[in-house]
């Protein structure tokens, strides 16, 4: 099996090339850094589809190939080899990664052109894309926290590119802190494997954790990585990061914060089913999480007035999703996997067209200075308006399906909690429509509303031809999971196993519950069109002046930034100003030195002198050294 | 008088007194010749780095006793001797002082006073620093740890900054308390164990608990101040503030470590029983040093006094993996120390050139200056992570094994310890937030130059170190290893049979049974690979590779 032995290479070309593009700095003129990063990228997607195509010869039984590279940490019993796994739930991960990973460094080529610093851009996507393929490569808990830290870093890097913008670098920190809460979740939840297990590794610890996790450790052990998913996948209490996120230039949003590194929550949750099938509480906390943020997000998202800022809160909802699903278990560890590929093509297609609207409108991102764009920008327009139907969930575009696979996986749990979180999945679904709709006329429809000197005009090839062929996927994917041929499910099915059920049949209920989001998805539409096409101005700020505080509450994001801000961040740096200005030096140094003080007082009350304290130290220290070369003297000469 | 030497050549001996000699050479160049002297010393502390390297690949892997001995008598009525030997606990810490030894003095061009005086005061405190690692007795090792203060004291006391006098002699009384308890235990130790001092000797003899109780005490608190922990750091800020760049560097990097080796050296080992009942509380103070000196770190407006408090919350982690007394959590300690003593290390150089460059340590006085060097902007983030403990760097093995090796025994501990992951992102990213980021909106700082050939000359070796420490640990860890474990087992057999006794739980333990297992099976694919790879002669598509297709069935019968 040759290829699936140089399924190393996938992580290590692109992490290759950043390494050379990091050590040639501004020699490597523009445009080759670009070229040379999606050169390594396209070469990663060539070989990961190699993958597929070996794991395909294979039966189904036999498609987990798993190698050990070499001992990467050996100390007593820890031992973590570098090791990574080829398996029907990692090769679909990395045809994602590496497929719009690939599309996205040609179109920054263009987004990027004319920037002083085009080629670190691209030094850090490669680091991006090579870390990310680490984190779903992995074989073991260890390395994929490598990959899962290492994402972390590069996001870092690239929300705060920009850097001479104050607050590009604090969303940065923002994003990178609220990151490493989770990763502190994530960490325990690890020590807790460890410490059960007596081991990371996925073979060991899904064979013995069944036999020697109790019920309450699996719990902890969930709830722990849980709140790690909660960090990277940007679900609350942890989601508060992303929006700022949008600080990064819009391929950064696309790649990272839309269609990969935020999906490495999810992808955990999937690939520890396992643990999770151990605990039917951690469960339902997982599902009540993804439920509540897929509902929150939307509801902030209907407030906001930046394009990418409407995407990025549409993101955090549809992670929601994401994390029900895989929470729920049993058919929902594939409907997840399914919504996180078909979101992965639809909203990158939708950060780049706005990528592509930001660039034609000279770096305007205020919708409310936009509007009537759909004849400047064709392409962008009609790919945007592909990615618009797949994210409502229209017939027959790819987010039809896959979000109906979450909420039917969720209905047809059967459990009482499952099914309201089905209802409430479906409001978030009729809210998506809305704001999603608000976007695409404010953008496209309606009279220009630009600033004077602004010209808009399409984006050059380099930025179109991704758009076009990201909208191929995003219109067809969803056969990939078609009620009753489900070829994904199927697919997935030897790494999920038993636990991932029996594919949905079609009968009455799914055609009911198919039929029902589908009219959901529809009346959201309306209502949106209703509201931000039909009706005029004036109507709209009646409307507003009738909700009352709603509004300004929902376009103040619910106030949750300020609510921690006033909760931990201010009390923290209250707490250290406390212990760094008072307590250490005034009261921990002063009780240290006071307790020597009164040494030296004792010390010169018993040589009844005035002596500073280095000599009292030293009349001491030779009086002690005098003892002792007397005692050894004495003891030599007794010898 | 003295006996042969085994393995014949005093390798140890001669890096010991090759700095020792090197500043008598010193001492010769010609009065206002510092360039000549600071260059002559360089020769001289790279020499050790040569031998030192020598010594690490002669080093034999597996074994856990000392290797390149040598023994003479010196008091042999007392049992003191000149014994010196090294291990793996001790023969990275030795290669680590060759290493900043050099660099520092490289990175020393700013010094202009006195030049030939601060050369010999440098490669006399190599030369005590390598002794304390080397000693193999517990009356040389004492020489060589109070001569150490000596160098250390006029380096911050005569090459310092403004405050540099009242830091020294803080510096001095701390520490130099430190070792009035140190001297007495070790005579204490002597005394009741018959008036023999050799280490054998004391490791031999069986102590009441309650001597062990005196004796852990007073060797590990002269230890603790000078690692420092919670709440005997104070010191530290202030030596490292005023400190001049290369003390500083030397500090953080190496004497700091002298404390921690200490306590697995003597504490652990020689008074089990005792160890064993103060886990809790030297666990505690690990935790609280961590927690608390990150906080601290947070608030800090001088750099130097930021980069002194992590040190002290990087040192509790090391702290809590030596007394989890597990092979783990020993293990990840003394590579933590390795670790640190990079990154810190070479934080301190950095904002020492940060501090040549502007002659202030306020961070608020840069701001934005990373458009203005971006050479040094783009090493120094690379440090900042490392130091925040980023995998694929050095810090992160270290900080984990620490971490997984106290998990298994005492879970709490770990749990709070792990807090400090965040705090460390906190009050790094900050620091270089307000250093770097932003709008350079200081009309002092657009003149900056960035990083000269010989800052990188620095910064190059380390970085390397700790990328290549970070991916590829592995010919460090199992050097260490063997000679952690036995200290595992000399505190279980110390202990054995006794209310303290202490039996190190399997996950951690060399024979954990899961690891030995999935290990077996690892090295049986290798073996599959590298046979059908011979066989089909390099077009491999036979069948044979499924079964090394380790999917869940395999690692069941393992694991049961």
């Amino acid at each position: 099996m040759q290829i699936l032995d140089s399924a190393w290479l996938i992580p290590v070309i692109p992490l290759v090339s950043a390494g050379v593009l990091a050590l040639a700095g501004r020699r490597l003129k523009e445009p080759i850094a670009g070229w040379v990063a999606t050169v390594a990228v396209g070469a990663s997607f060539v070989l990961s589809f190699g993958q597929l195509i070996a794991l395909v010869g294979r039966p189904p039984e036999a498609r987990t190939f798993v190698r050990t590279l070499y001992e990467w940490i050996p100390a007593g019993g820890f031992r973590v080899p570098v090791s990574y796994r080829i398996d029907p739930l990692s090769v679909v991960m990395i045809l994602l990664i590496t497929g719009v990973g690939a599309l996205i460094h040609l179109y920054a080529i263009g987004y990027m052109k004319g920037d002083r610093d085009f080629t670190r851009f691209f030094f850090y996507l490669n680091l991006f894309v090579g870390s990310m393929l680490v984190l779903v490569l992995a074989d073991n808990y260890l390395l994929l926290f490598v990959g899962w830290e290492l994402v972390g870093a590069c996001s870092y890097l690239l929300i705060g590119f920009w850097y001479q913008s104050s607050p590009n670098a604090t969303a940065a920190k923002k994003a990178f802190v609220v990151n490493r809460v989770g990763d502190f979740g994530f960490v325990v939840g690890l020590m807790l494997i460890f410490s059960v297990v007596g081991s990371l590794d996925y073979g060991a610890v899904f064979s013995i954790a069944p036999s020697v996790m109790t019920a309450a450790m699996a719990t902890a052990v969930c709830l722990c990585l849980l709140v790690g998913a909660t960090g990277k996948s940007a679900q609350i209490p942890l989601y508060v990061w992303l929006p700022d996120a949008m600080a990064g230039p819009t391929p950064v949003s696309a790649l990272i914060h839309a269609a990969t590194m935020v999906t490495a929550g999810v992808y955990m949750i999937a690939r520890s089913f396992v643990l999770w099938d151990l605990s039917p509480t951690a469960q339902g906390i997982t599902v009540a999480i993804g439920i509540i943020t897929a509902l929150v997000a939307a509801v902030i998202a209907i407030g906001q007035f930046n394009i990418k800022k409407v995407l990025a809160y549409s993101t955090v909802s549809q992670l929601g999703y994401m994390i029900a699903g895989v929470g729920v278990g049993g058919a929902g560890y594939a409907a997840g996997i399914f919504h996180l590929l078909a979101h992965g093509f639809f909203k990158a297609l939708l950060f780049l067209c706005a990528g592509s609207v930001i660039v034609g409108m000279h770096h305007e991102e205020d919708m409310r200075k936009m509007g009537g764009l759909r004849t400047k920008m064709p392409i962008t327009f009609i790919t945007y308006t592909i990615g618009f139907l797949a994210l409502d969930g229209i017939f027959p575009f790819a987010g039809y399906f896959s979000k109906d696979g979450i909420l039917a996986a969720l209905f047809e749990h059967g459990t009482w909690w499952s099914q309201v979180a089905w209802a409430l999945g479906l409001v978030g679904a009729f809210l998506t429509a809305t704001y999603m709709a608000r976007q695409w006329f404010m953008v496209f429809f309606g009279k220009p509303r630009w600033d004077e000197d602004v010209h808009p005009h399409e984006s050059p090839w380099l930025m179109t031809v991704p758009l076009i062929v990201l909208a191929i996927p995003s219109t067809l994917f969803g056969t990939a999971g078609l009620p009753g041929f489900n070829q994904l499910h199927r697919w997935l099915e030897p790494v999920f196993g038993v636990a991932g059920g029996e594919p949905e049949l079609l009968n009455a209920t799914t055609f009911a519950l198919l039929l029902t989001s589908l009219v959901v998805a529809g009346s959201g539409l309306v209502v949106g069109w209703a509201i931000w096409y039909r009706a005029t101005a004036d109507q709209r700020a009646t409307l507003a002046g009738r909700l009352g505080g709603v509004v300004p509450f929902v376009r103040n994001k619910l106030y949750v930034d300020e609510a921690y801000a006033a909760t931990f961040e201010r009390p923290g740096y209250r707490l250290t100003a406390v212990l760094g200005d008072e307590m250490d030096q005034r009261g921990i140094d002063w009780l240290v030195m006071g307790t020597g003080a009164a040494f030296k007082r004792a010390g010169a009350w018993f040589s009844k002198g005035q002596n500073g304290l280095i000599r009292a130290y030293a009349a001491v220290m030779g009086a002690g050294a005098l003892v002792f070369v007397v005692y050894v003297l004495a003891r030599g000469v007794s010898r | 008088m003295s006996e042969a030497i085994p393995g014949g050549f005093p390798l140890l001996s001669i890096l010991i007194f090759l700095p020792v000699f090197g500043a008598l050479a010193v001492a010769f160049v010609p009065k206002g010749r510092g360039d000549v002297a600071r260059a002559l010393g360089t020769a001289i502390s790279a020499s050790t780095l040569g031998l030192a390297v020598w010594l690490l690949i002669h080093f034999e892997n597996g074994v856990g006793a000392m290797q390149f001995v040598e023994a003479h008598e010196w008091i042999p009525s007392l049992g003191v001797g000149y014994r010196l030997g090294v291990d793996g606990i001790s023969v990275f810490l030795v290669a680590l002082t060759t290493l900043m030894f050099p660099l520092a003095l490289v990175a020393s061009g700013h010094v202009t006073k006195r030049v030939k005086h601060y050369t010999i005061f440098m490669l006399l405190l190599e030369a005590t620093v390598l002794g304390v690692f080397l000693a193999n007795d517990l009356f040389l090792f004492f020489v060589f740890w109070e001569a150490m203060l000596v160098p250390m004291y006029f380096l911050i006391g005569y090459w310092g900054s403004a405050g540099r006098v009242r830091a020294a002699v803080k510096f001095f009384i701390f520490t130099a308390a430190g070792s009035a308890f140190l001297l007495a235990a070790i005579i204490g130790a002597g005394v009741i164990a018959g008036g023999d001092f050799s280490y054998a000797g004391i490791f031999g003899h069986d102590y009441t608990l309650w001597a062990q109780r005196l004796l852990f005490w007073a060797f590990t608190i002269s230890f603790l101040v000078k690692v420092p922990t919670f709440p005997l750091h104070t010191w530290l800020p202030d030596a490292h503030t005023e400190a001049p760049t290369a003390g500083s560097v030397i500090l953080a990097a190496l004497l700091l470590k002298m404390g921690t080796y200490g306590l697995i050296r003597f504490s652990l080992p020689l008074f089990p029983r005792a160890a064993v009942e103060a886990v809790p509380v030297l666990l505690t103070l690990s935790v609280i040093g961590i927690i608390y000196a990150a906080l601290v770190a947070i608030r800090q407006k001088d750099f130097k006094r930021l980069v002194a408090y992590t040190s002290v919350s990087h040192l509790g982690f090391i702290t809590l993996g030596i007394f989890a007394i597990t092979t783990t959590g020993l293990t990840g300690g003394v590579a933590q120390m390795i670790n640190h003593g990079l990154t810190t290390g070479a934080l301190f150089f950095l904002v020492g050139m940060l501090y040549e460059r502007r002659h202030t340590r306020l961070i608020d006085d840069y701001g934005g200056i990373r458009r203005q060097v971006p050479i040094l902007g783009g090493v120094f983030l690379f440090v900042v992570f490392a130091s925040a403990g980023l995998p694929g760097l050095n810090g992160f093995i270290g900080e984990m094994l620490t971490l997984f090796g106290t998990i298994v025994v005492h879970r709490w501990w770990a749990i709070t310890a792990a807090i400090g992951v965040i705090l460390a992102a906190i009050y790094l990213l900050w620091m270089y937030q307000r250093l770097f980021l932003g709008p350079l909106d200081k009309p002092e700082n657009e003149k900056m130059r960035d990083m000269t050939a010989t800052d990188l000359v620095v910064l190059v070796p380390l970085m390397i170190l700790m990328l290549v420490l970070g991916i590829y640990p592995k010919p460090m860890l199992e050097r260490i290893e063997p000679s952690v474990h036995e200290v595992v087992v000399a505190v279980e057999a110390g202990t054995a049979g006794t209310d303290q006794a202490y039996v190190e739980p399997e996950q951690t333990s060399p024979s954990n049974p899961v690891a030995v297992v999935e290990a077996a099976e690892h090295a049986e694919a290798e073996q599959h690979a590298k046979e059908a790879a011979a066989e089909s002669g390099g077009h491999a598509e036979s069948g044979g590779h499924g079964d090394s297709a380790g999917s869940g069935s395999g690692h069941t019968e393992g694991g049961r």
